[in-house]
């Protein structure tokens, strides 16, 4: 019988945890005073959205691209999120990245040349919203595999889910075979604010670590709604108001957080001030290094997200779920937030009640970047059927969705709001060859993910079953002869 | 406890509303009866909410409305085979569940979950919109959850709705009460009690029978099972305890109808040989859990290769399959085709096969003469997303009342402009 998705999991949660009173959110430690304070710009290793203060990258990317040869992928059909879809045309994946692709491209001696005819080529898929890794599957009682939700307390920013993700999790290559090569991987909703996102490159490894984007930055993930205020509903927050409450002490702590290192920083005189996780991460949103990802259901709670931010001078960078997205389409253009929704899920709860699906649609044309998210280890490796679904009820209702915009939606636009579209996202000269051969069109129900590069390496390739990625987990325990078929 | 069942009965026979003196001829279309071979500019003619004739020379009658199908695709209304509609409306509002039973000891056999139905579920109009014109729907929770029926999606009341019930009582096998051997154990002992009930009936109402393991109305509701009239629904994924219906099914002598089998694969053969229908979906590859491990998206089409009849459900997860979205059921049998199941057999597990499994093969499922007119015209082939389901009908009448999402959607197409003041 289906799984539930943790976006509807967390009253489940809460009744779980609610007599778990652990000493408290934020845990404060004292650090050694580092040598030199870092900051963006003059720390050693300054990884792309490394954190300032005051230990910028605890836990580095391990990640190297796997080993490659020059691949051509010709006479296909090229969805490019970037431009008009290109008929007929070629792919060279080179060195890791896109070396060429339009209708005339030579063939490198030594490249492996693959004949797309009949075929989709498109951007690796990117999904702003995933669990997986830290909800594991099985997930029977007693596995200990859901570590999404750190239901302690309404704040904790100071949990990062990178902590919690195995990389042993099945549901890695399932999202691979899905044409899936980056993902977000969120702390749950049951807080007010769960903590630290990562991005991850859906590729084996033997540590998270290895499957860290390199130089992405983090996100933090926030939640509106029903989800904080039923968890909590005995210790608080119990209502809406109690939320916003409770984003607004908390960025209040931030700044003055903030103030304190950065004018330490500024000096270096004295002792350097006390570290305290929860309010680095925080203190690293206002600084605009860690980018916000806020569930939120209603177009009303969204509005008041928009001012919470507006108070404390960050910004939202996409609103996850967003059923009533539609509804404030213009707030959402104005104020440059990207809208993380699905197609057609709704109605499991009163605020997701009013949801359409034309939603994407209406965002879209209103000039919102709109991204298809899953929130869902099925889902996620279906994205592009969930893409075409919004594409349909956009032209039913007349309001015209193109295979050049519903590409976007789960390419180029996740990208953007990962803070990545500068290196993954459409297929144009030099990004990363993170590239999807599509066995016909990516919208059509018929259609698989035949093979997946990511760096330009072959990392999936569905003819060849013997190749594909088996997690420890799945030895013995998963029967082998999956995928394949036909 | 038998004498509601036969008023249902009755009810039910009242329950197919049907649009009368209408004749509809749909003509030009591509035509899937799903009971015969697909009929290119085929005419499918309704009259009085039933189809009266089906082929590619059909005569129309003069005052006949006709619509033209050219270029479309005609297919009876779809089936799903496991839904809640009208028993859930608000998944997280207790005030709007109606699918569960309190039950004894995960005991709910006697509950009857349509005697709750909402016929004004605003979750029906979406699945209309889809192309859903019937629907079973389930009791949940517990070892035995209770009865299920068929709903026909007619605009109207409950009575006008409920089309046959029961049609099969749900039951569950695996780790539902204590470990796998123990919930079979307590599966077993309450069929021995109601075996037990129903040769010694009037003993029981002296009081000079044992103790039995249920309630009354419990072991009355389960005497159709063992007489082979009410088939045992048993949820179950995991190839042994699939196994393990099979020996009760034998051994009791209940007809047997599997739900999820995730495992299914494993067992078809098994499955084949004991004529036992297995409702599936195509979208799950997840292990789950430990019942589960062997889950894959070829088992529809691995289980019908193998001689299974196949109904094809939701079975993804997370996607609101069962309410919300059972109009969705089109979309995995497009994805069962994708892996592996031939066309018009994910066709017929989305039409006839449920409606024959639940025994109302001979009223909906197919396109033919005296069936109920369940009739969609769809733009193109109706598992793709891009297709749209143009025109739906329910016992001859032509859904057109707009869903709840469709007027949020017409509220919100242009944007409002924010509260003023009046001038």
């Amino acid at each position: 019988m289906p799984t539930a998705s943790h976006a509807r999991l967390a009253g489940v949660i809460g009744a779980l945890v609610v007599a778990a009173l652990h000493a408290g959110g934020a845990q404060a430690t004292t650090a050694a005073a580092p040598r030199k304070a870092p900051t963006d710009t003059t720390s050693p290793a300054p990884m792309r959205g490394g954190t300032s203060l005051p230990n910028a990258d605890p836990f580095p990317s391990t990640y190297r691209p796997f080993a490659s040869r020059p691949t051509l992928i010709t006479n296909v059909t090229i969805l490019t999120a970037a431009g008009p879809t290109i008929r007929n045309g070629s792919v060279l994946l080179s060195e890791g990245r896109i070396g060429a692709v339009g209708q005339n491209v030579p063939t490198p001696p030594d490249a492996l040349v693959i004949d797309g005819t009949g075929k989709f080529v498109t951007p690796g898929i990117i999904d702003t919203h995933s669990h997986i890794g830290a909800g594991a599957a099985p997930g029977d009682e007693g596995t200990q595999t859901d570590d999404v939700n750190e239901a302690t307390s309404p704040v904790t920013a100071n949990v990062w889910v990178e902590h919690s993700v195995w990389p042993q999790d099945p549901h890695f290559p399932r999202t691979l075979a899905g044409g899936v090569t980056t993902i977000q991987v969120l702390p749950g909703s049951a807080n007010l604010i769960g903590g630290r996102s990562v991005v991850l490159k859906v590729v084996p490894a033997r540590t998270a670590q290895g499957m860290k984007f390199p130089g992405a930055k983090y996100g933090l993930k926030m939640a509106c709604g029903e989800n904080p205020k039923r968890v909590y509903a005995t210790r608080g927050p119990s209502t809406r108001m109690g939320n916003v409450a409770g984003y607004r002490a908390a960025w209040i702590q931030a700044e003055a957080y903030r103030r304190k290192w950065d004018s330490w920083n500024a000096k270096h005189e004295g002792e350097a001030p006390s570290r305290d996780l929860g309010l680095e991460t925080l203190a690293e949103v206002l600084r605009g290094n860690i980018l916000v990802h806020n569930h939120c259901y209603r177009a009303d709670e969204m509005a008041q997200m928009i001012d919470v931010a507006h108070e404390f001078g960050y910004s939202i960078r996409s609103f996850h779920h967003g059923v009533e997205a539609y509804k404030i389409a213009d707030l959402l253009a104005r104020d440059t937030i990207s809208a993380s929704v699905w197609a057609d899920w709704g109605v499991f709860k009163l605020e997701a009640a009013d949801a359409i699906r034309g939603n994407m649609a209406l965002l879209s044309r209103a000039g919102v970047r709109t991204i298809m998210h899953s929130d869902d280890p099925s889902g996620e490796q279906r994205l592009n059927q969930e893409a075409a679904k919004a594409m349909a009820e956009g032209n039913r209702i007349g309001v015209p969705v193109s295979e050049d915009d519903a590409i976007k939606w789960m390419t180029i636009n996740p990208a953007w709001a990962l803070g990545l579209d500068d290196r993954i996202g459409s297929i144009q000269l030099g990004k990363s060859a993170d590239v999807v051969l599509w066995s016909g069109n990516p919208f059509s129900v018929y259609s698989r993910a035949e093979k997946v590069w990511i760096d330009g390496a072959m990392l999936y390739d569905r003819l060849d079953p013997a190749s594909q990625w088996r997690t420890d987990f799945e030895l013995g325990f998963v029967p082998a002869n999956r995928g394949g078929a036909r | 406890m038998m004498r509601h069942f036969f008023i249902c009965a009755a009810l039910a026979s009242l329950g197919t509303a049907v649009a009368s003196g209408q004749t509809i001829a749909i003509t030009g279309g591509k035509v899937y009866p799903v009971s015969g071979p697909v009929i290119e500019g085929g005419t499918v003619l309704i009259r009085d909410g039933r189809i009266v004739a089906v082929g590619a020379d059909v005569a129309i009658p003069a005052g006949a409305q006709r619509v033209d199908a050219t270029g479309k695709v005609v297919t009876p209304g779809l089936v799903n085979g496991a839904s809640q509609l009208g028993l859930m409306e608000i998944g997280a509002v207790g005030s709007t569940r109606e699918m569960r039973a309190r039950g004894k000891d995960g005991i709910a056999a006697a509950f009857m979950p349509w005697e709750g139905f909402n016929p004004s579920s605003v979750l029906l109009g979406p699945a209309r919109d889809g192309g859903i014109t019937s629907a079973v729907i389930l009791p949940q929770g517990g070892l035995i959850s209770g009865q299920a029926a068929v709903i026909h999606l007619v605009v109207g009341t409950a009575t006008d709705m409920i089309m046959r019930a029961p049609v099969a009582m749900l039951a569950s096998l695996g780790q539902v009460a204590g470990n796998r051997a123990e919930t079979i154990m307590r599966l077993r002992e309450v069929l021995f009690d109601a075996r037990a009930f129903r040769t010694h009936r009037a003993d029981y109402e002296r009081s000079q029978t044992r103790t039995f393991s249920a309630s009354r109305l419990d072991l009355e509701a389960l005497a159709p099972v063992l007489d082979g009239k009410l088939p045992l629904l048993v949820a179950v994924d995991k190839a042994s305890d699939i196994e393990a219906a099979l020996r009760l099914s034998k051994e009791f002598g209940f007809r047997l109808i599997i739900a999820g089998g995730a495992e299914g694969w494993q067992v078809a053969n098994a499955l084949a040989s004991a004529k036992v229908t297995v409702l599936t979906g195509a979208m799950n590859n997840v292990p789950d859990d430990f019942s589960s491990l062997g889950q894959r998206q070829e088992n529809a089409g691995l289980l019908a290769k193998a001689g299974v009849p196949v109904v094809i459900i939701g079975n993804a997860g997370g996607g609101d399959e069962d309410v919300f979205n059972v109009r969705n059921v089109r979309f995995e049998a497009g994805n069962a085709v994708a892996y592996g199941m031939e066309w018009n057999a994910a066709l017929r597990a989305i039409t006839l096969t449920p409606a024959e499994t639940f025994g109302v093969g001979d009223r909906v499922g197919s396109l033919q003469a005296g069936k109920l007119a369940d009739v969609v015209i769809w733009s193109g082939d109706p598992f793709e997303f891009a297709t749209q389901p143009e025109r739906v009908y329910v016992g001859g009448v032509q859904i057109s009342t707009p869903s709840r999402q469709d007027l949020l959607e017409q509220r919100y197409k242009t944007l409002p402009p924010e509260y003023r003041k009046p001038d």
